[in-house]
């Protein structure tokens, strides 16, 4: 039976259309990977069926009858459920009453049963294998227990159909392994699910059936038993993509980073680096692997001079650099490209032009006397537009109408251009399409080639493990471990990523023991 | 630099707020039982009817051009200037100390007073960028709170020692000739060819200048200023130095050109209608020209809109808070520009 029908579906947005006559079905009891680069319209899409959208043309069957989704609160009784990217609760109130938010349980009126949701909440939760304390706060949870918060919340409103969307994104390989149960226990009592990635391992390792969206069409469907990844990701990007990355062996220089004890605090004050210490040595890229939020943000700034080092020393190519402003750093030789581009790395309202310059503005030729040379910077720009193929209309549009995969291209030009000694990229591939992230990580290799030291920080493990010579877990503010590139496994990182120091060896098995454990506990209150 | 369609809008939402701010304004007008024509003509007519009537609506439109630069600098520096008035009234009791109290060649003395004027505002308005930047005050609370102490702290010096002695009213005594701006046409002086020149500074300061640089920076996304190694510290005391600086030559342009003596009183409000001139201008140093014209006229052509066409000249302030509205609320009149074409 087809549970979910979306026949023609079209969506336009001011200047673009997200979603161009879009069919697709999902089978009760089957697991649906909705595959394509950022921006093809898989969001869009899996919002108009959740109701937060309003489709320009198409219809949608769900149970194979004919329905007008005005509201989520529409999709939600008609059983559809979906678990954002990012998650929808409230940090300081416990699972059962984040589950309840909206529609409370109430005797006489105005009291709230919290007990009776909180036994329903506890019989879901065993029922699908959830491991849930109903009584937990949410901020003393980890995140895969939240987004499994988010996935009972749906159940507890009646879902038949999920939509996950980039479930992924946040977890750790581990926490991975557990969702991935989960969504097979959900399978079997007959749920059915439509899942976001763009992560083509997983794509082939849980769904049952793919649908390929590209530039807002449907490109293609398939079993996912008779397609190859590399046949899903040409359909993706419309072309065949290399994935493996020739990395030439070099023998690592001097030390051009070397960052020593160092510490320093969290926006609220909490102590977010605990006595780091490392170093990267020229021609040599050194991979930070952690889950968000375990230091690599505040690592990233208190090397970059954005944020204050409580205690410790860093020095680039011997001369002591902690804690300068962050001009005599860049002045240094030090390249950025920050985690955020939007927040950090561009001034969205300043054209290509004057972006290209934020570091050297004020130096010759751009600069003479207290006046900005206007030829010097737009010839600048012109030579970078054309080198690294940044499409823009104009070296005068505003850095704001570019897409993300090109405001990254500037970024990333204005920082490799400067010769810096060394280059620190921070989730320098996050949020681009394939074709971007070859972009991003073959100029990555190509400043190795040329004997340039290279700190990359990124979340996707795949990134770390394909483009370093050397991988730090940070946990908590510490690194917990260093292993070689070579040596590296998903699995070896990933345990580290949990906290578990990198010298204790450990077993498939052993693994599996210590993700679990909390959630026994749990059970046990 | 090349003309594009985001600029056209840009120039079309003022100009649209105005109309529609002056469509219902007519109703108000309706509404006191006047004649819609007749006052709009009678308005007209005092602020541009007769070379007299032109000439002091340009008398109102110049401190409108420094205090709508005022704010309009701070907000391109991210930083909200309320203080303008305050800023003014002290750059302005300064002026009128200098221009009385010291004998100079007038080659000498009115320079002397305009850089009094800008170092007096100029710090009067730092110190509300050096306490944000320091300890984090927010800006808009600090300059209300300075512009209290400005206007109390002056209402004391005209009434205490800086009194003329021998005049009726509080204020000072009359300022010496060396340091009177050279008049036109009545009230009218040289200040306006000033006011035209320091906008045509700030423009070129904004946008040729690295300085300029630093402060678009800033105010367009500090993080990424900092990012790029931009002191956001310093360029939020220094936009708000200029910033005050700007207010204070106001101030020493009514002192020394129109009233030359010093009340509290020789600020109608610009400090604060300047905000409105800004924001009508979307913060742009040209545009501040064609706003305070607008707001100059509008002032000055109610009182003879009252005396001709006897409606009341509170008309005129309600167009001036209808046009604030239109601008603000530019997604309303967003609605009434042509549609983008679907491609």
């Amino acid at each position: 039976m087809k549970v979910v029908e979306m026949m023609g579906i079209t969506k336009e947005f001011p200047g673009i259309k997200a979603n161009e006559n879009v069919s697709f079905h999902l089978n009760k009891g089957e697991i649906l990977a909705l595959v394509g680069e950022n921006g093809a319209g898989k969001s869009t899409l899996m919002n108009i069926l959740y109701g937060l959208y309003q489709p320009e043309s198409g219809e949608i069957y769900i149970q194979e009858k004919p329905v007008v989704i005005k509201d989520p609160n529409t999709a939600i009784s008609l059983g559809i459920g979906m678990v954002h990217q990012h998650f929808m609760l409230i940090p300081p109130l416990t699972v059962t009453e984040n589950i309840i938010l909206g529609s409370e349980p109430v005797d006489g009126g105005i009291f709230i049963n919290i007990d009776k949701a909180s036994r329903k909440v506890k019989d879901i939760s065993e029922q699908y294998g959830l491991k849930i304390d109903p009584f937990a706060r949410i901020e003393s949870i980890s995140v895969g227990m939240q987004q499994r918060v988010e996935i009972l919340k749906t159940l507890y409103r009646g879902a038949e159909i999920l939509i996950l969307d980039e479930p992924t994104a946040v977890l750790t390989p581990q926490e991975i392994k557990e969702l991935f149960t989960i969504m097979r226990v959900l399978i079997e009592k007959g749920k059915s699910i439509i899942i976001i990635t763009h992560k083509l391992d997983e794509v082939k390792e849980i769904s049952d059936r793919i649908v390929v969206l590209r530039h807002g069409k449907i490109m293609g469907e398939a079993l996912t038993s008779e397609v190859s990844t590399s046949q899903i990701a040409s359909m993706m990007v419309g072309r065949d993509v290399v994935f493996r990355i020739k990395k030439e062996t070099i023998e690592p220089g001097e030390v051009v980073l070397d960052v020593h004890n160092v510490t320093a605090c969290d926006d609220r004050g909490l102590p977010a680096l605990q006595g780091i210490t490392f170093n990267v040595r020229a021609g040599e890229i050194v991979g930070i692997a952690g889950v968000d939020g375990n230091g690599q943000t505040e690592l990233v700034e208190a090397i970059t001079g954005l944020r204050s080092v409580k205690s410790g020393k860093i020095s680039l190519k011997g001369k002591e650099i902690t804690n300068l402003p962050p001009r005599k750093i860049i002045e240094t030789g030090l390249g950025h490209i920050p985690e955020d581009r939007h927040k950090r790395g561009l001034v969205l309202n300043f054209s290509v032009a004057e972006n290209f310059v934020l570091m050297e503005y004020y130096k010759s030729p751009f600069a003479k006397w207290i006046n900005l040379s206007y030829r010097a910077i737009n010839d600048f720009a012109q030579k970078l537009i054309g080198r690294f193929d940044v499409r823009t209309p104009g070296k005068e549009t505003l850095v704001r109408s570019l897409s993300g995969g090109n405001q990254q291209k500037i970024i990333i030009a204005r920082e490799i251009v400067r010769n810096p000694n060394i280059l620190i990229a921070s989730q320098p591939t996050r949020g681009l399409d394939v074709g971007a992230i070859e972009f991003v990580q073959e100029n990555l290799l190509e400043q190795r080639r040329n004997g340039k030291a290279i700190l990359l920080v990124s979340l996707e493990l795949e990134e770390i493990m394909n483009l370093s010579d050397r991988i730090l877990v940070i946990y908590e503010g510490s690194i917990v471990g260093e292993v070689s590139g070579e040596e590296a496994t998903r699995d070896k990182i990933g345990i580290m990523m949990t906290g578990v120091k990198g010298e204790e060896e450990k077993g498939e098995k052993c693994v599996g023991a210590e993700t679990v454990l909390p959630f026994v506990q749990n059970d046990e209150l | 630099m090349k003309f594009h369609k985001e600029h056209l809008i840009e120039i079309c939402i003022p100009v649209i707020a105005v109309i529609l701010a002056l469509i219902v304004g007519s109703i108000f007008i309706a509404l006191s039982g006047k004649g819609i024509f007749n006052s709009y003509s009678a308005l007209l007519i005092g602020a541009f009817g007769s070379k007299a009537s032109l000439a002091e609506t340009l008398v109102k439109t110049v401190p409108l051009i420094f205090c709508g630069l005022s704010v309009a600098f701070a907000f391109r520096c991210g930083v909200f200037n309320i203080g303008a008035e305050g800023q003014l009234l002290i750059a302005g009791v300064a002026v009128a100390c200098v221009g009385y109290a010291i004998k100079l060649p007038a080659i000498i003395h009115i320079p002397l007073c305009f850089l009094v004027a800008i170092i007096a505002g100029g710090l009067w308005g730092g110190l509300a960028g050096y306490l944000k930047a320091r300890f984090g005050a927010h800006e808009v609370i600090t300059t209300i709170m300075l512009n209290f102490i400005a206007l109390k702290f002056t209402e004391f010096l005209v009434n205490g020692p800086l009194r003329e002695p021998s005049g009726v009213s509080p204020k000072t005594p009359h300022i010496l000739e060396s340091a009177e701006l050279l008049r036109i046409i009545g009230r009218l002086n040289i200040s306006i060819f000033i006011a035209l020149i320091v906008t045509g500074i700030i423009y070129y300061l904004l946008n040729r200048t690295t300085a300029g640089y630093e402060v678009r920076a800033v105010g367009f996304n500090p993080l990424a200023a900092e990012y790029g190694g931009i002191n956001v510290a310093k360029n939020v005391v220094l936009a708000m130095f200029i910033s005050g600086a700007l207010a204070g030559l106001a101030g020493c342009c009514e002192v020394l050109g129109v009233f030359r003596y010093f009340m509290p009183d020789i600020s109608s409000d610009y400090g604060f209608q300047g905000i409105a001139v800004a924001l009508l201008a979307r913060n742009h140093p040209i545009g501040v020209l064609l706003s305070a014209l607008l707001f100059g006229s509008l002032s000055n052509g109610a009182t003879k809109m009252q005396v001709i066409a006897k409606t009341p000249k509170q008309i005129a302030s309600i167009i001036q808070g209808l046009v604030i509205m239109f601008v603000a609320a530019d997604m309303l009149v967003r609605y009434f520009l042509p549609k983008k074409k679907k491609e």
